[in-house]
């Protein structure tokens, strides 16, 4: 079967990179290629041009310019805040993390048990969101950090930050957050949330890959994992991905002048295509919490069906999305962040996540509306489990 | 993960899918490793206890599963119709895989149920007449899901 649609519903695994980024980018790679630590005239252009990023970001979610550390991605950010903390005092040996956070933060963390440190990973309700209570009884004189995310890659749930820094600061824990999934799309004022460490990923919000920032407040000590040059005052060895680092500034320019119109108008998008799913497909439930969620992200579950077998239909249809089914991931276990959310393996299996985005039109999600509960009639004529459930065929 | 074309066309039109009525064999089996569940249906012809003879006339099945699972299931049906109960107990994961134009390493686990599925129909067959004796000597499901 061949179609001519191309319906990208996966922004929040990445994102096309915006044209305007990459015009931004291109003379960074040959007409102003120099290095930054340079002290030519080229070598001035090209740091100067970092220099404007770092303002621009520092703007986006409200710290000072010199708090912003360029790193490789999210990934790196998050390491950096978790292992960099942790290597920079002996005293506290406690980290406390979410149940659902993305693996850049719960595999640092379990590697961290290793050299000794207790990881505590709080539980989250129904909707996703850090069971607070849970949270304070933990936070002690022994806790380090207190790592949560923002808002949540699969479910788009945003977790209640101010809240969370308040109870984590009442015993001198520093707050890490993953905003890898909010930066660009949301509002962030670090400051008014009281944040200490926050990562942000390029490629979230129509940068490049392979660029990311983590913002640590004045103050708050940590250690460098790479070490070489004086880069990133001493925190950051390696010459700068100066292209990147520019297209992620102009990335941030985008998003502050249009995130708010934005976020109403994928927001509109991503309700009709709830409302197109729910009223033409019975037995879906929505994933995620019905008001506190990411406007791009909609997760649901289709009962008596499994999350793969609808992807590849989706895929015949040229519509890309992902999925939490055990099936569909590498190591063959479901979603931990569904499971951690009460879902039954059942209905994990059967997730869908649309995560829509900048370039998405109002056509392609009427062609998602059309074809997706044909999809789903088919895959539950073969499924044994619809018939035993609904004693219909 | 790229599955081959074979595997595409049984995932995106299966045979025999369905239900018999009054079947004469039913057999289940589900997937310890990710949950799936499998249920064949077969009709057996002549209706003898002679596992040399007996055949399988008429096979359907429902599937909860990804992509391989369905194809799988679909491909070991239309392997399994006209087979005796002998030649049904010996076939492994890899025949169908192999008649699949093979699976991805991570989804042979999906090629397994299938063929247990449909040897849980036969020893259900076999019971129902009797020779649970020869029920017991095939494999079946290794952990029985109902
Ligand atoms: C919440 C979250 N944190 C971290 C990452 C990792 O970011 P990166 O791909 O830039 O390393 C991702 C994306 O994969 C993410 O969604
Ligand atoms: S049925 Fe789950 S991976 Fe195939």
């Amino acid at each position: 079967m061949s179609t001519e649609w191309n319906v990208y519903l996966d922004n929040n695994a990445t994102t096309p990179t915006d044209p305007r980024v990459v015009e931004k980018m291109i003379p960074y790679f040959h007409e102003i290629s120099a290095n930054p630590s340079s002290i030519h005239g080229a070598g001035r252009r090209a740091r100067d041009a970092v220099e404007e990023a770092r303002e621009i970001i520092s703007r986006l979610v409200n710290c000072r310019t010199e708090e912003v550390y360029f790193t490789s991605g999210g990934t790196e950010a998050d390491n950096l805040a978790i292992k960099g903390t942790a290597l920079s005092q002996n005293e506290r040996k406690k980290i406390i993390t979410s149940e659902i956070e993305h693996h850049a933060v719960l595999t640092t963390c379990e590697h961290m048990a290793k050299f000794g440190y207790e990881i505590v990973k709080t539980p989250v309700d129904q909707h996703g969101i850090v069971d607070l209570d849970f949270l304070s009884k933990s936070v002690d004189e022994n806790t380090l950090l207190v790592s949560i995310m923002h808002a949540n890659n699969e479910v788009g749930t945003i977790e209640p930050m101010g809240e969370i820094t308040r109870v984590a600061h009442r015993h001198g824990a520093i707050v890490h957050t993953d905003a890898v999934q909010t930066t660009g799309k949301i509002p962030i004022d670090i400051d008014a949330l009281g944040i200490d460490m926050l990562s942000l990923s390029g490629h979230k919000f129509y940068g490049p890959k392979g660029i990311g920032a983590l913002v640590v407040r004045r103050g708050i000590r940590f250690e460098p994992l790479h070490h070489g040059g004086h880069h990133e005052k001493n925190k950051r060895a390696g010459t700068e991905n100066v292209p990147g680092i520019v297209g992620l500034g102009k990335a941030c320019d985008i998003a502050l002048a249009e995130m708010a119109s934005e976020e109403e108008r994928i927001k509109a998008m991503r309700e009709r295509l709830w409302a197109g799913i729910d009223h033409n497909v019975e037995d879906v439930r929505l994933n995620g919490h019905p008001q506190k969620r990411l406007a791009n992200t909609l997760n649901v579950s289709v009962r008596y069906i499994e999350g793969e077998s609808m992807l590849l239909n989706l895929d015949m249809h040229g519509i890309f999305a992902s999925s939490g089914s055990a099936c569909t991931s590498g190591s063959l276990e479901a979603s931990h962040v569904l499971l951690a959310m009460g879902l039954p393996h059942e209905l994990a299996h059967g997730s869908l996540r649309f995560s829509l985005g900048r370039f998405n039109k109002d056509e392609e999600i009427d062609h998602v509306i059309k074809v997706f509960p044909e999809i789903v009639r088919k895959l539950r004529a073969i499924s044994p489990l619809y018939k035993d459930k609904s004693g219909r065929h | 993960m790229q599955y081959s074309e074979k595997v595409m066309d049984h995932f995106m039109n299966p045979r025999n899918v369905g239900e018999i009525e009054n079947a004469d064999g039913i057999g289940t089996c589900g997937n310890p490793v990710c949950g799936d569940l499998m249920t064949f249906y077969i009709k057996i012809e002549p209706r003898t206890e002679d596992p040399d003879e007996a055949r399988i006339a008429d096979i359907r099945f429902k599937t909860f599963g990804c992509g391989a699972a369905i194809a799988v299931a679909s491909m070991a049906s239309e392997m399994a119709k006209g087979r005796t109960l002998t030649e049904i107990s010996s076939m492994s994961r890899d025949d169908v895989a192999n008649m699949l134009d093979g699976l991805p390493p991570v989804k042979m686990h999906c090629s397994n149920i299938g063929v247990q599925a449909i040897q849980e129909a036969v020893k259900d067959y076999l019971k129902k007449i009797g020779r649970d004796d020869l029920a017991g000597r095939i494999k079946g499901c290794p952990k029985k899901e109902n």
